[in-house]
C-alpha cells in the first residue's frame, strides 16, 4: 500500500472547469432564481453601491429575457452622495424597476429618531429598513453583504432566517447542505439572501470589469474636499464636517466603499480605469472597511450586536 | 480583459472549495492562520485587531484562531461552535475554505462544510498519529463523497522531522480510508507553526519530494470525466417575458447539477415522462451548444409541454428511476430527535414534497464504524440509515453517483427547521484494494 504523492502540473481542468467568476455568477443566479420560484414578495435592498449594483446586474441575468420579479429598496440616511442617488434613479429608470425608499430623515424629522452626537446616520438605518420590510411585507430581502467582509458576517448564511422583529438570532441559523436552500418561515417572518455571500471585493471589481457594468464616479480618482477624521479622509458637507480644528484640503481621492457620509472615508488614489482601480486593490495592504468604515471598528462584537436587532 | 499584471492580477483562475477537519488541539486554526498569513491574505488592519485583541487577553503572541472565531459565544469560550468561510486567493487559484470545528458534537458542522467540498485536508497530530477522531474524520469525508482528501500530518518539527513517523501514520490512515472508499489520499508532513511545508518547501524535511498543501490545493484537479455522469437539471424557475419582443418564449432555468446537455438532445421531463428535444441553450445571455455542471442555464424545448419548478429535465437515453420508497444514509443537524413516524418534508433538488420517516434500521458510530440496530430516534449529530416514504414519487440518483441529485433534506414542516441531511444509496463506496490514482470513480460535485 503507497500513498499517492501529487505531481504538481498545470492545466488538469480543461475543458469543464469553470473560471472563479462563472462560477460564483452561476451560483448567485442559482440563489435569485431559488428565491423567485419560494418566495412571494422578494426586494433587493439597492444602494447604488458596487455591491447591489453587482446583485441587480446578476438579477438581471437571471431571468432575461424577462424583466426581474423583485423591487428594489433603498434605505436613504438622508447623507447619500449625489452622484450615488443620481446611479440608482437612473438604474431604477433604465430597467422599468420599482424602487421603495425608507428614509432616515423621515424618521428624524418626526422624532422617532434622534440625530447621534458623532453625526453617523448608519446605525438608524434599521428601524426604517424593518418597519419598511413589515409593512410592505417582503418575505425575502436580497443584501450584497459578503462573508469575507468581517469575521460576525463569516458565519452568514446565504438564506439567514429573521424573525417577526427582523432579529439574527445565530443559534436559529439553519446549516446550508450542498446548494439545497431552505427558505421556510412563519408569517411575519422573513429570509435575508446573500447571493453574493462567497465573493470577496476583488472578485466584485474583477465581475465588473469583465461585466463591462457602469459604477458612479465616487469609485474612480476625482478631486475632492476632504478632511481627515479618526484616520479617514471624509468629504466636506453639511452632515456634519469639517468641525473644530479640522481643516478642508483638496486632494485626489477615491472612494472603495459607499455609503453615509458621515462614516464612508476616501483613500488617495490616482486610478481612473476600472484596471487601475484592481491593480490598486489587488496590491493594497488593507481590507476595504478597516480602511474606510469607522462603524466596523467600533468594537469585537459591534457588528454580532447589530445585526441581532436586524441591520444589513 | 487588460493583460496587466499585478499580484492576483486580472486574469481569472479557477475556484476550489474545501474543508478542514481537526481539533484546536491538532494545530488546525495554526494551519489555516498560516494558509491565509502565508498567501498574503491577511491583511495588515486584520492583523492589527488580532494583535490588539490577544493582548488585551494577555496572550504574549498573535493568536491566530482568533481570524476565524467570529461570534463572541464562541471567544468567550474560546472554541468555534460554527462552520465559518474563509476566503483566500493566489495566482493560481481561488479557494473558498469550509472550516468546521472537528470535536465530535459537531459532526452536523463538518458534514454541513464537506457537502460542497472538493478536498478535505485532515490534520493529525505526528506525536498521536491516527487516533479515534481521525477515523472519524475520514469515514465523514468517505461517506460525504469528497472526492479528495489531503493528510496534513503536522507538528513534525515535535518528532525531529522523522520520515519513519510520517511514512506510518500516513500508511495507515491511507489503509484506512481506501477501505472506506476514499478514491485518493495525498499525506503531506508539515509543521504549521513552523511553517513547513504549508506554502513554503520545508528544509527540514528534504526526504520529501511531494508538493507543499498550498501547491497541492492550487493543482488539484477541480473537474472531472463528464462522460461518466448522468446529465440531471433541476428546473427551478419558468421564464415566460410574454412581451411584445418575445411573445412566445418559454424558457426552462436551472443549475445543471450533474452532467452536461446539448442542443437537439432527446431528453425526458420527470416525473411526468414526456419527450423533446432540447431546441436552444442560453447561458446567462448568450447562445450555446453545450453546457455543463455546474453552470445556470435556460433551456428551450422543440415542444411545449407542461414543466414548472422541481421538474427533472434528463437525457432520454439516461433517466433515473421515480420512487416514493426512499433509503438512504442521514446526519442529524437539529436540535430535537428525528423518530419512527416523523411527518416531514424533503427537498430535493428544486422539488419540497411531504414525507414520513418509515424506519431507522441503525444508527453508525463513526468512530469504529459499529452498527447499532433500530435506535428507534437520531439525535442531533447521529448518522444513520433511515428508511423514508414520499408523498410522490422522487427522481432520486444514488449518492454515489450524483452527490447533487443524490442529495436531499429533510424539513419541519412546523416551523421550517433543518432537521436531516440525506444521501440516498449505501453508505460507502465498495472498497478497491488497488486503485490507479488518476481515476475519478466519476463522482459528481
Amino acid at each position: 500500500m503507497t500513498t499517492t504523492v501529487a505531481t504538481v502540473d498545470e492545466g488538469t481542468d480543461a475543458p469543464y472547469a469553470l473560471s472563479h467568476l462563472d462560477a460564483l455568477e452561476s451560483e448567485a443566479v442559482h440563489i435569485f432564481r431559488e428565491v423567485a420560484g419560494e418566495f412571494e414578495r422578494p426586494v433587493i435592498l439597492f444602494s447604488g453601491g458596487k455591491d447591489s449594483i453587482v446583485m441587480l446586474h446578476l438579477a438581471l441575468k437571471a431571468f432575461a429575457p424577462a424583466p426581474v420579479p423583485f423591487t428594489l429598496l433603498h434605505v436613504d440616511t438622508g447623507h447619500n452622495f449625489p452622484e450615488v442617488l443620481e446611479y440608482r434613479d437612473r438604474a431604477v429608470a433604465q430597467h422599468g424597476l420599482r424602487l421603495h425608499v425608507a428614509s432616515v430623515q423621515d424618521y428624524i424629522d418626526s422624532g422617532v429618531l434622534k440625530e447621534r452626537p458623532d453625526g453617523t446616520r448608519n446605525p438608524l438605518q434599521t428601524l426604517p429598513l424593518t418597519e419598511k420590510i413589515q409593512a410592505e411585507k417582503f418575505d425575502a430581502v436580497f443584501g450584497g453583504g459578503r462573508r469575507d467582509e468581517e469575521k460576525a458576517r463569516a458565519k452568514e448564511r446565504v438564506f439567514s432566517l429573521r424573525d417577526e422583529f427582523s432579529q439574527w438570532d445565530p443559534r436559529r441559523q439553519r446549516p446550508e447542505l450542498w446548494n439545497l436552500y431552505n427558505g421556510r418561515h412563519a408569517p411575519g417572518e422573513h429570509v435575508r439572501v446573500f447571493p453574493l455571500s462567497n465573493w470577496t471585493e476583488l472578485d466584485v471589481w474583477q465581475y465588473i470589469a469583465r461585466e463591462n457594468i457602469e459604477l458612479p464616479e465616487i469609485y474612480f480618482a476625482h478631486e475632492r474636499e476632504v478632511f481627515a477624521r479618526a484616520g479617514m479622509w471624509l468629504t466636506a458637507g453639511e452632515w456634519g464636517g469639517p468641525k473644530d480644528g479640522e481643516t478642508v484640503e483638496k486632494r485626489q481621492v477615491r472612494y472603495r466603499t459607499v455609503g453615509d457620509m458621515s462614516c464612508t472615508g476616501a483613500v488617495d488614489s490616482d486610478a481612473v480605469t476600472l484596471e487601475q482601480v484592481i491593480t490598486e486593490i489587488a496590491a493594497s495592504r488593507l481590507t476595504e472597511r478597516g480602511a474606510t468604515r469607522a462603524d466596523d471598528k467600533m468594537s469585537e462584537a459591534a457588528m454580532e450586536d447589530r445585526k441581532r436587532e436586524g441591520y444589513f | 480583459m487588460s493583460t496587466t499584471t499585478t499580484e492576483l492580477g486580472l486574469t481569472e483562475t479557477t475556484l476550489l472549495r474545501f474543508a478542514t477537519a481537526g481539533s484546536v488541539d491538532d494545530g488546525k486554526s495554526t494551519l489555516v492562520g498560516r494558509l491565509l498569513h502565508d498567501s498574503k491574505s491577511i491583511l495588515t488592519d486584520q492583523l492589527e485587531a488580532v494583535e490588539r485583541a490577544s493582548a488585551s487577553r494577555g496572550q504574549e503572541t498573535p493568536d491566530l484562531a482568533l481570524l476565524t472565531d467570529g461570534l463572541r459565544a464562541e471567544r468567550e469560550q474560546g472554541i468555534t461552535i460554527d462552520v465559518a468561510y474563509r476566503y483566500f486567493a493566489t495566482p493560481r487559484r481561488r479557494f473558498i475554505l469550509a472550516d468546521t470545528p472537528g470535536h465530535v458534537q459537531y459532526t452536523r458542522n463538518m458534514v454541513t462544510g464537506a457537502s460542497t467540498a472538493e478536498l478535505t485536508v485532515i490534520l493529525i497530530d505526528a506525536r498521536n498519529g491516527v487516533v479515534e477522531q481521525t477515523r472519524r474524520h475520514a469515514a465523514l469525508a468517505a461517506l460525504l463523497r469528497v472526492p479528495h482528501v489531503v493528510l496534513a500530518v503536522n507538528k513534525m518539527d515535535l518528532v525531529d522531522y522523522q520520515e519513519p513517523v510520517f511514512a506510518a501514520i500516513a500508511e495507515e490512515f491511507t489503509a484506512y480510508a481506501l477501505e472506506l472508499g476514499v478514491p485518493e489520499v495525498t499525506a503531506i508532513p508539515i509543521s504549521a507553526l513552523a511553517g513547513d511545508n504549508v506554502v513554503e518547501p520545508s528544509a527540514n524535511m528534504d526526504w520529501y519530494g511531494g508538493p507543499t498543501v498550498l501547491e497541492h490545493l492550487e493543482t488539484v484537479p477541480v473537474t472531472h470525466d463528464l462522460s461518466h455522469c448522468h446529465a440531471r437539471l433541476p428546473v427551478q424557475y419558468v421564464i415566460r417575458p410574454q412581451s411584445a419582443e418575445h411573445p412566445d418564449y418559454r424558457g426552462y432555468a436551472g443549475q445543471i447539477a450533474a452532467g452536461s446537455f446539448h442542443v437537439g438532445e432527446q431528453i425526458t421531463v420527470l416525473p411526468s415522462g414526456r419527450s423533446t428535444k432540447i431546441a436552444g441553450i442560453d447561458l446567462l445571455g448568450k447562445p450555446v451548444d453545450v453546457a455543463w455542471t455546474t453552470q445556470s442555464v435556460t433551456i428551450l424545448l422543440e415542444d411545449d409541454i407542461d414543466i414548472s419548478r422541481g421538474d427533472l429535465l434528463v437525457p432520454s437515453k439516461d433517466a433515473p428511476p421515480t420512487t416514493q420508497d426512499i433509503e438512504a444514509t442521514v446526519c442529524h443537524v437539529a436540535d430535537a430527535p428525528l423518530t419512527v413516524g416523523h411527518r416531514v418534508l424533503l427537498k430535493h433538488g428544486t422539488r419540497t414534497v411531504k414525507a414520513i420517516v418509515k424506519d431507522i434500521p441503525s444508527r453508525l458510530t463513526l468512530d469504529d464504524l459499529s452498527l447499532h440496530p433500530h435506535p428507534g430516534q437520531l439525535v442531533a449529530n447521529d448518522i444513520g440509515r433511515v428508511k423514508i416514504r414520499a408523498a410522490e414519487p422522487l427522481p432520486v440518483d444514488s449518492y454515489s453517483d450524483s452527490r447533487r441529485t443524490g442529495s436531499f433534506i429533510l424539513i419541519d414542516p412546523n416551523d421550517g427547521t433543518t432537521l436531516t441531511a440525506g444521501m440516498v444509496g449505501e453508505s460507502f463506496a465498495s472498497p478497491e484494494p488497488v486503485k490507479d490514482e488518476s481515476e475519478d470513480d466519476g463522482w459528481d460535485f
